[in-house]
């Protein structure tokens, strides 16, 4: 009896947790506009979608910057991994890591302001009109991707045995080599999982980007944004369910990444 | 030769992190301190303390219910009703929460998996979007009333409600919470469960004496992770609360909107200078309780 009460509430939670989400993957194949009563299935807003250039571009803006931001993210933040790995200052590895918690714990309307204020301010004193564009973006992009990734890289140096690249230097690989052909393999699997992070994060951001972006450069979050201030058809759902998608993907192919890194470390033991 | 390499290697331990030092100096701590700049300034960015003396001293009138008219702090009363709604979201993310990661982490090992996969894929749902398709859902003429009107109970308005404003935030920020308390209970040492049942415990009280208390840590990195979103947000209220209820980060929105940036900054100031407070007084009660005033 007990059994049962629970798994109906259990059943409930996630009930409450897919309603919205069932309700717009529906929703958008409604043939009609209502958001509320389903008439009958059909493509229409997701052709209608094609047909909006500035989402389309806002998409295209998206990706972009999502891409970029993840590259730089990935490179800055696993070499600031191995370092950290590495650093033998006490007060040096404090502060880093001090530093490196405060995007994650920081409200985000908080970073956002911050960077914003900031840019303003520097924008100002170069007399540029306007001080917010596709590179303040990308700073504050790359500045709040930059913690996940050391947080997903750092533990697999300290998971590796540390006499591996000794070994190899000493059986005559020079440090790079040694980086390459020992340090990198290992850290490849969380490297791949923080690049994702960083990617969806990105992807996904609307506060931070909110006070960072210009007039001239419009991400997705943003347009959405802008789109919901007034009354919404079914073509936001259609948009929303595209997304879903390719993220829910790239999450799929991380947990299989993860799955068979774990497994790898299995067999090694 | 091995001190010789291993100086090399700090060295070039100290290169590879050299970007990342600057940048996170240039984009981490010294905003910041732009916060800090623009609130205590004005917008000759000559010194005053006015930002921070009109959050506390600016009054507004409001008609009540009945009619008449009473003065109010606005923004202290801004900031009450957010602390407000986003303690009551939190307590109920708790509710919700610790059952739940506490029934995940008793399933069977491949359902853990699945059942935790679930609870996170609603966050890749862009946050704006989950929040208006609640909204629709919510609406007086919305598919929550056809429901209620098909099984004949009625309708009810929802949407302009703190209710709804309480519902977007759970929704919102439920997986916060039972990820860090899930985690927690997965690490748990299951031989102390078993252990306490064999000296007698009944399920009740294995919970009361060990699996809650072992779970704290869990249960507080939780409560910060909810706590400090919901306080924050700006876009829920707007949405769900119909514009009816103004929270801080409303107010820091739309002080941003009319270019006030000086204010801006001085919500923003105050609000992550009560934050501190609140994750200090949260790390030393962590400390406090579980290892007995150690902090370790």
């Amino acid at each position: 009896m007990k059994k049962i009460i629970s798994n109906i509430l259990t059943a409930l939670v996630y009930v409450f947790l897919f309603a919205p989400i069932v309700v717009l993957l529906i929703f958008s194949f409604n043939a009609s506009k209502s958001l509320s009563v389903f008439s009958e299935p059909s493509f229409y807003w997701y052709k209608e979608l094609l047909k909006d250039r500035h989402t389309l571009e806002a998409v295209r803006n998206t990706l972009v910057l999502a891409a970029s931001a993840t590259a730089i993210s990935t490179i800055m933040g696993t070499a600031a991994a191995w370092g950290i790995d590495r650093l033998r200052s006490r007060w040096y590895k404090a502060a880093i890591n001090t530093v490196t918690d405060i995007p994650m714990t920081n409200p985000e309307i908080i970073t956002g302001i911050s960077l914003m204020l900031m840019f303003v301010f520097v924008g100002r004193m170069l007399g540029a009109r306007n001080s917010l564009n596709f590179w303040t973006m990308l700073i504050a992009h790359v500045t709040f991707c930059l913690p996940y990734v050391i947080l997903q890289v750092l533990p697999k140096l300290q998971q590796m045995d540390r006499s591996l690249p000794e070994a190899a230097m000493d059986l005559g690989c020079t440090p790079f080599r040694a980086f390459l052909k020992v340090e990198l393999p290992e850290m490849l699997p969380g490297i791949v999982t923080g690049a994702i992070m960083a990617f969806t994060l990105s992807l996904d951001d609307f506060v931070v980007s909110y006070f960072t972006s210009g007039t001239d450069f419009q991400t997705l979050p943003i347009r959405i944004y802008s789109m919901t201030k007034k009354t919404v058809t079914p073509k936001m759902y259609a948009l929303a369910t595209i997304i879903f998608f390719v993220i829910l993907g790239l999450l799929l192919i991380s947990n299989f990444i993860q799955n068979s890194d774990e497994q790898k470390r299995e067999k090694q033991i | 030769m091995y001190r010789e390499k291993t100086k090399l290697m700090s060295n070039g331990s100290r290169t590879a992190l050299a970007p990342y030092s600057v940048w996170a100096a240039l984009f981490i701590v010294v905003p910041m301190l732009f916060i800090a700049y623009y609130a205590f300034t004005d917008n000759n960015f000559n010194f005053t303390f006015d930002n921070i003396s009109r959050f506390f001293t600016s009054v507004s009138n409001i008609k009540n219910e009945d009619g008449s008219v009473s003065e109010v702090h606005t923004y202290l009363l801004i900031l009450r009703r957010s602390a407000k709604l986003a303690v009551i979201s939190t307590i109920i993310c708790l509710l919700i929460g610790y059952p739940l990661a506490y029934r995940i982490s008793r399933a069977k090992k491949s359902s853990q998996k699945t059942m935790m996969t679930l609870i996170m894929i609603p966050m890749w749902m862009n946050f704006l979007i989950r929040t208006y398709a609640w909204m629709t859902i919510l609406q007086d003429s919305g598919i929550f009333n056809n429901i209620l009107k098909a099984l004949g109970l009625g309708t009810v308005s929802i949407i302009g409600t703190e209710t709804a404003v309480i519902i977007g935030m759970v929704y919102d920020y439920l997986p916060y919470m039972v990820l860090p308390i899930y985690s927690v209970m997965l690490k748990m040492d299951k031989s102390l469960i078993e252990a306490a049942q064999d000296l007698g415990c009944g399920s009740f009280s294995v919970l009361k004496r060990v699996i809650f208390p072992l779970s704290l840590p869990g249960v507080l990195s939780g409560i910060t992770m909810v706590l400090i979103p919901s306080i924050s947000t700006f876009y829920i209220s707007q949405k769900l609360g119909n514009g009816k209820f103004f929270l801080i980060g409303d107010a820091i929105e739309g002080q941003y909107v009319a270019n006030n940036l000086h204010f801006a900054a001085a919500m923003a100031f105050i609000l992550m200078v009560m934050l501190l407070v609140f994750m200090a007084l949260v790390k030393y009660l962590t400390g406090h309780y579980l290892y007995g005033g150690e902090n370790k």
